[in-house]
């Protein structure tokens, strides 16, 4: 079975500022991995590229075995995305919201009903289909987001900083929640610069400056001293400043 | 085939939707056109005096010959209001989504423009029917078959719309935007004057309204209005559609976007 997700030598520049430079690692199927970065490190670009948004000439990368720049609607329709900004519309109701993306994604009637009940139950967020995104707390919101990104059955979830701006009991939640959903077997790629939200069995990706720094098992990287520790004296160097 | 369906239903119903939480807008779409034809006609009325040209075929008031112009106007205005929330949608990120469907990316931008049209015809019916109780009435089949040329016109304004979208980064810059294209469209137009009330004025003024496509959107509608089909206009309506989708279409591109905020 392909991998998750394929990166293969990927750098991007913004005009002169290099922004990702010859980036590679991979996400097993049924993997969590944690894309940890400080704030900069180019996590976000990396998403951009990886949904499309952004397009480079240098370097590859693959959802499910598809390319995105050769078969970007193959990829597309692999992936779910959980943008770092909310992208809901609040005068609409949770259901209402879930139904425009799953026809976004060619869902309709008796079967998008089915797959948008099915995504609210595993968010724990059923009982509150009918209320409008408006009424919801900001936890609530983005648990909204991540069934929304369920709804169509993605092989590869990406979360870009999902638990900015949550309470401590969100984030806890919704961390829980998508670890859940990587032990039923999906694969998860969560960018964060927070050391809290991984546990010592997910792989993580170290990102700082554009630059992969390491990729391995959390409980690996953190060694004696902890992964909090190991992450700052990693970026505190690692970047050459 | 099925799913793209789908999601042209929902655009154009989220749209549609959205257009009707805000009343407001609603409300100065039908005002601008109503102030137009009711305080300004009365005005110019004296000054203009019209003689029998196609599609009319007795003499008509100052009133009837605006009532197409203020038509195209609410589609013009519209077509820059839903470019405007394309810009908005892509700051709040709800363009995000639509982005990162797996349909291709032409469809989901005509899907976008659908929506527009839609609201827009929506809205010039309206308009329409208040002109009626003011007295203003066309001939019954002419609201019939002023549906497609509105479909297309709205459709050529909405496209031209879209490029402008793809083009301005931020909301700041819009309302800059819209002043530089729809004033001088409306007004460098035949809805106000026939063309050959313009050349009495100026040759040059005549020429640039004859090249300007809001101009062809005007008598498509005009001529659709009186049962009758204005073949040049339909060619340069149709074409200016195609040309402002494919430029914003261009302007979508992700190989030429600048990543931003967005
Ligand atoms: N549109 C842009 N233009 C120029 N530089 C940008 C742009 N977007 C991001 N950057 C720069 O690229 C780098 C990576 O940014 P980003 O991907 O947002 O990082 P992260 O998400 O990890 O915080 C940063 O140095 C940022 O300043
Ligand atoms: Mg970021």
């Amino acid at each position: 079975m392909a991998e998750a997700l394929r990166l293969e030598h990927v750098s991007l520049s913004y005009g002169a500022r290099q922004a990702l430079d010859d980036v590679s690692f991979s996400v097993a199927p049924g993997r969590f991995c944690a894309l940890l970065g400080p704030n900069g490190a180019g996590k976000s670009t990396l998403f951009g590229l990886m949904t499309r948004l952004l397009v480079t000439r240098s370097g590859r990368i693959e959802i499910a075995g598809h390319d995105v720049a050769r078969a970007p609607r193959k990829a597309l329709a692999r992936i779910g995305v959980v943008f770092q900004q909310p992208t809901l519309d609040l005068d609409l109701t949770v259901a209402r919201n879930m139904r425009y993306f799953a026809a976004l994604h060619g869902l309709s009637g008796r079967a998008a009903a089915i797959r948008i009940d099915a995504a609210l139950d595993r968010l724990a967020m059923r009982e509150r289909a009918g209320e409008k995104a408006r009424a919801l707390n900001g936890g609530h919101r983005r648990r909204m987001e991540i069934a929304r990104a369920l709804v169509h059955e993605p092989d590869l979830l990406l979360l870009d900083e999902p638990t900015v701006g949550l309470d401590a009991m969100s984030r806890k939640a919704i961390t829980a929640h998508v670890h859940d959903l990587a032990e039923d077997g999906l694969s998860v790629l969560w960018a964060t610069h927070l050391v809290d939200e991984i546990g010592p069995g997910d792989d993580v990706v170290v990102l700082h400056r554009g630059r992969v720094l390491r990729q391995a098992l959390a409980s690996d990287i953190a060694g004696p001293a902890g992964l909090a520790e190991a992450f700052l004296e990693m970026t505190a160097e690692g970047g050459g400043a | 085939m099925n799913g793209w369906l789908s999601a042209l239903r929902a655009i154009v119903a989220r749209e549609a939707l959205r257009f009707l939480h805000q009343r407001g807008r609603f409300l100065s779409a039908l005002v601008r056109p109503l102030v137009w034809l009711v305080v300004f006609a009365a005005g110019f009325r004296a000054a203009l005096g019209l003689s029998i040209i196609p599609p009319y075929q007795t003499y008509i008031t100052y009133e009837v010959y605006i009532v197409p112009g203020l038509c195209g106007m609410i589609q013009l205005f519209n077509g820059m209001q839903s470019s405007l929330s394309l810009v908005y949608d892509r700051e709040m990120g709800s363009m995000r989504l639509l982005m990162t469907s797996p349909l291709p990316r032409w469809w989901l931008l005509f899907c976008k423009l659908t929506a527009g049209v839609a609201v827009s015809i929506l809205q010039v019916y309206a308009f329409l029917a208040i002109a009626a109780g003011f007295g203003i009435v066309l001939p019954l089949a002419g609201y019939l078959w002023a549906f497609p040329a509105l479909v297309l016109s709205g459709l050529m304004l909405g496209a031209l719309g879209l490029f402008i979208s793809s083009t301005v980064r931020q909301l700041e810059n819009f309302a800059g935007v819209m002043n530089f294209v729809i004033f001088p469209m409306f007004f460098l137009s035949t809805a106000l004057y026939p063309l050959w009330k313009m050349a009495e004025s100026s040759r040059l003024l005549r020429d640039i309204c004859a090249l300007n496509p809001f101009t062809h959107a005007v008598e498509l509608i005009r001529f659709a209005l009186y049962q009758s089909l204005n073949g040049w206009a339909l060619f340069w309506v149709a074409s200016g559609f195609l040309v402002f989708f494919l430029l914003a279409l261009w302007g979508y591109d992700p190989a030429r976007s600048r990543p931003g905020r967005d």
